[in-house]
């Protein structure tokens, strides 16, 4: 097995086997190992390879390269969708709806239109092409159809000169409505004869049941059987918010030729493209779609944009001006999609040696009002309910339920986090039944190479599970750090601290819930002055893909960073590359542009040859060979093309190989809980992970950190909570997110590096990992700290009161 | 209503309406460096400089500033060609204290501030001075140590 346990400061330190197999030779054929036997592969390729290269690229890839965005984005010169115009552009308002179910008996504009500036107002009645914002099922209209299931679902949209006219237009807007009786409880939605919410077509079992996913492996009766010891609990958290900083927002722009081109900020073009062409009904070749600086994503950029680029699409086409449409904060907040609100009912059981025999698991997600993305997000969760551990007996039932609240979609984790806060709190408990140490029942359940997961599929090489166990307990120092937590305990009265540990894993890319999603291509053009122009499909929303790529191509193509421009995502560049989502950019886009690479550097060899210009001298050499492609009339453009690993994977049992590849980490917290207040601060933290090789271990450990933050977030303090369909939260004065007085004083992030040869340099991808693993070590030492189980999100400080109360 | 403005050093004069923000008019007359997080005083994004002062536009009208001098985050590099980084920025920079960026200007011209008043901070002082500013990509570690970076760096040039 490869692995490389790597340091903060220094460079990379082998454990294993050799050195990291970067393998490039001019005109050869092994630039990654994407395809044949890895193994073969790289004992065969790194012959060739002599020391200076490995050290200018060892330079390369795992360096601290800082990114090309930055220098814009400090001088307050990166272009972000609202800072963007165009002649004759007008301002877009959605008119939404005030109530949670109804049918509209009657709307009246006629106000509206009086309205200084007014230029145009667009209802589902004008719609050219189908009234849908097509994300998986094609459920949620564009504009209400009669009949509303949500509030804030868009009515009708009007465009005006400028934006202040745009708001005060809309509030003139009359709409009468007959109310439907509502449901906002998932289990209640279940139950035969409550108000249907779901469109007929795209539910399971009337009246409400969205999606329903299970897992059968073994026997999950001999599997409690088995066990000495059985713990039972029920787990529920609640929605959690993005709150991006910067807002969704889209332009829509008339182009000639009936073509429409958006502008966004967004994590799919290809979903926002597909969107667009069928509400205005047009070919997917008139509509190009540029993704502009986005301002923080974290999955909530996946399916909203498709909403609000067909709104301003609609509009634009509607008025034959560009038109902008921009969501205020509070608008965002009650509008966009968010973490599903989830129930879930949790058994397991163990061997008094603390081997886990068997695990049953109830989820039910509260999917809001539309699909959009709830039958992804609850497969995730199914998949992953089991979380990192060998368990021979598993029975798996997930829901996703419509309501009339605001519709849920994807965040990072997507699905996975609402379960591992239950299997964590689980394992804890088992131990503590046992009397097993916590971090050693992990160390005995961790899922190793040739296990099998719940999914009854069996593991690669590149599962350092493990490794990041131990290296976490030894970097916390875990045994000494429990006797002075407990010394502490013994001698406070008003404070109490407490140690949490918490192991996840996470499907790289798509896996077998759309496996034709998991693509990507890459566009690369040798400039005749010897730089090189790269177009992928996949983007930069401030994890550094644009950074990462950039260094995976001055690898794959040996030419330094400088040299390399990744033009702006522009759907008309490249082919469908599927979303940039699931932690899958850094592998899908990677493994595209080394495809092209190997490409192009088959023609610049040969051209080289012919200008006498030897293999150790193309590099340096480089713009004299671009200039005879140009002088000769040659093709210097590539496209490199990736495809995910296949999976097979069974819908009816639920088992098969569900993902190509897993990443795994292991988080620990110590955290003071003051009883009195019931405030919660996080003293230490340690965070170790295996997501292959790294490539930039400065950006990694930022999307580490920042993960860590949110995951405080969703452990301790946001909260939005829902009445009659009604969000609590309206903007970020309510909606409280970390602040810089919020975050741990101290985190240690490090990686182990279990390579995966079928990645780009053996990279796995990282994300959405450290969110998912966080909250769950927080909320595990709060629970250590005060002794008790905890059931609920957030632990708020009147909910730790209320858990000190009952300890 | 007519105002005078001195944005990052240049003498404008403006209409605005009533009721009009700083944040509002400062994007309206293409400082779009100065960002709308939030508009209620929450986020920081679209803090500038009044005069010396910190302030989120967002809160500050139009009007109030008249006859003041505003920096926004793009009067901080130098204004030449070659237009040096301010040491904040630099530091943020290099130091990965930026991802998506929409909270950096803000967050930058809030420490520019902090350093100005305080030009050896400690930790504590550090996160007082960013307090404000809301940022969802980092966690703020990196940001504290630029910033850091940026103290040291500023007080050695003084020095000299
Ligand atoms: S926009 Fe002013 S504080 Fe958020
Ligand atoms: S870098 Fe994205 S909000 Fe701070």
């Amino acid at each position: 097995m490869l692995y490389s346990l790597s340091s903060n400061r220094a460079g990379n330190v082998s454990l294993g086997v050799g050195i990291p197999p970067y393998i490039a030779s001019w005109g050869g054929e092994s630039l990654a190992y994407s395809e044949g036997d890895p193994y073969t592969q790289h004992g065969r390729s790194s012959v060739g390879v002599n020391r200076q290269q490995n050290r200018e690229r060892e330079a390369i890839i795992g360096a601290s390269i800082v990114r090309p965005d930055a220098a814009d984005k400090v001088r307050g010169e990166a272009k972000f969708v609202d800072d963007l115009s165009f002649a004759g552009m007008l301002y877009a308002k959605v008119i939404r709806s005030t109530v949670p179910h109804a049918r509209i008996t009657n709307l009246d504009f006629s106000r509206v239109c009086k309205h200084a500036g007014v230029v145009c107002i667009v209802t589902a009645d004008d719609v050219p092409g189908e009234n849908i914002v097509h994300v998986i099922y094609d459920d949620q209209p564009a504009l209400a159809d009669g009949i509303v299931r949500y509030i804030g679902e868009p009515i009708a949209l009007l465009a005006a000169e400028d934006r202040r006219s745009a708001e005060r237009a809309a509030r003139l807007a009359i709409i009468d409505y007959k109310e439907i009786e509502a449901v906002f409880d998932p289990v209640a939605a279940l139950k035969p004869g409550a108000p249907v919410v779901a469109v007929p077509k795209v539910v399971e079992q009337r009246p409400n049941l969205f999606n329903a996913m299970h897992i059968r492996k073994g026997d999950i009766e001999q599997g409690f059987a088995e066990a000495d010891i059985i713990v039972e609990e029920t787990y529920h958290t609640g929605y959690q918010e993005h709150a991006y900083l910067e807002t969704q927002g889209a332009i829509a722009v008339p182009e000639e030729n009936g073509a429409m081109v958006i502008y966004g900020t967004m994590q799919c073009p290809f979903y926002v493209q597909a969107a667009v062409a069928k509400v205005l009904d047009l070919p997917l070749s008139k509509v190009r779609v540029v993704q502009t600086t986005t301002g923080g994503a974290f999955g909530g950029k996946e399916d909203i944009p498709s909403v609000t680029s067909s709104l301003a699409a609609l509009l634009a086409w509607k008025s034959r001006r560009p038109v902008k449409l921009i969501l205020s904060r509070e608008e965002d907040i009650l509008t966009s999609s968010k973490r599903h609100p989830s129930i879930v009912h949790y058994k397991s059981g163990a061997r008094s040696d603390g081997t886990l025999t068997a695990v049953e698991v109830d989820l039910v997600y509260n999917a809001g009002a539309y699909q959009t993305l709830s039958s992804a997000v609850l497969w995730r969760g199914v998949i992953h309910a089991t979380g990192p551990y060998r368990i021979p007996h598993v029975k798996i039932d997930g829901r996703s339920v419509a309501t009339n609240t605001v519709p849920c979609g994807a965040f990072r984790g997507f699905g996975s986090p609402q379960v591992i806060f239950a299997h964590e709190s689980q394992l804890d408990r088992l131990a503590d039944g046992l009397g097993i140490d916590r971090l050693e029942i992990r160390r005995i359940n961790a899922l190793k190479t040739g296990d099998r997961t719940a999914t009854n599929q069996r593991l690669g090489k590149s599962t350092g599970v493990m490794e990041t166990i131990k290296e976490a307990g030894k970097r916390i120092r875990w045994k000494d750090r429990l006797k002075s937590v407990n010394t502490f305990n013994e001698k406070s009265v008003y404070h109490r601290r407490g140690l949490g540990i918490s192991t996840v894993m996470y499907g790289v890319g798509l896996g077998g819930k759309a496996p034709f999603l998991d693509k990507a291509g890459a566009y690369m053009k040798l400039e005749a002055d010897g730089s090189l122009t790269i177009a992928v499909g996949n983007v930069e929303m401030g994890q550094g893909f644009t950074t990462v790529v950039t260094q995976i191509a001055s690898e794959a193509m040996q030419i330094p960073m400088n040299r390399i421009h990744i033009a702006p995502i522009d759907s008309s560049r490249v082919p469908d590359s599927g979303p940039t989502v699931a932690s899958r950019g850094t592998t899908m886009s990677g493994l595209a542009v080394i495809n092209a690479a190997k490409k192009l550097r088959k023609r610049i060899a040969k051209v080289a040859g012919s200008l006498d210009i030897t293999e150790e001298e193309i590099s340096a050499r480089l713009n004299e060979i671009a200039q005879a492609f140009w002088m000769r009339n040659l093709d210097p453009a590539v496209e490199g093309w990736a495809a995910g690993a296949p999976v097979s994977w069974n819908p009816e049992t639920g088992l098969g190989d569900a993902y190509f590849v897993y990443s795994y980490a292991t988080h620990i917290a110590e955290v003071d809980v003051d009883v009195t207040t019931g405030e919660v601060s996080v003293e230490d933290f340690v965070a170790i992970h295996d997501s292959g090789k790294i490539i930039n271990r400065q950006l990694a450990t930022g999307q580490i950190e920042g993960g860590i933050a949110q995951g405080l977030g969703f452990a301790l303090m946001e909260e939005i909570k829902e009445r009659n369909g009604e969000l609590s939260v309206k903007g970020l004065t309510t909606y409280r997110i970390p602040t810089v007085r919020d975050v741990p004083s101290h985190a240690h992030v490090d990686f182990v590096e279990a390579l995966y040869l079928k990645g780009p340099y053996g990279a796995k991808g990282l994300g959405e990992v450290p969110l998912m693993a966080a909250h769950a070590a927080i909320s595990r030492a709060v629970a250590h700290a005060i002794n008790t189980t905890i059931t609920s999100y957030p632990l708020s400080p009147e909910q730790v009161k209320r858990n000190v109360a009952l300890s | 209503m007519k105002i005078e403005l001195i944005v990052n050093g240049k003498q404008q004069e403006l209409d605005s309406a009533p009721g009009e923000t700083l944040l509002h008019l400062l994007r309206r007359i293409g400082y779009k460096g100065v960002k709308k997080g939030c508009e209620s005083g929450d986020c920081g994004a679209c803090a500038v400089l009044l005069d010396d002062r910190v302030v989120n536009s967002c809160l500050v009208l139009a009007a109030k500033a008249d006859g003041h001098r505003v920096t926004t985050v793009e009067g901080l590099a130098g204004q030449d060609k070659t237009g040096e980084l301010h040491p904040v920025q630099e530091a943020f920079l290099e130091h990965g204290a930026v991802q998506c960026g929409y909270c950096s200007p803000g967050m930058i011209i809030a420490a520019v501030d902090l350093l100005a008043h305080n030009p050896n901070p400690s930790d504590q002082e550090i996160k007082e001075g960013i307090s404000g500013n809301l940022c969802r990509c980092t966690g703020y570690v990196k940001q504290i140590e630029a910033i850091r970076i940026a103290a040291e760096k500023m007080r050695k040039s003084a020095d000299v």
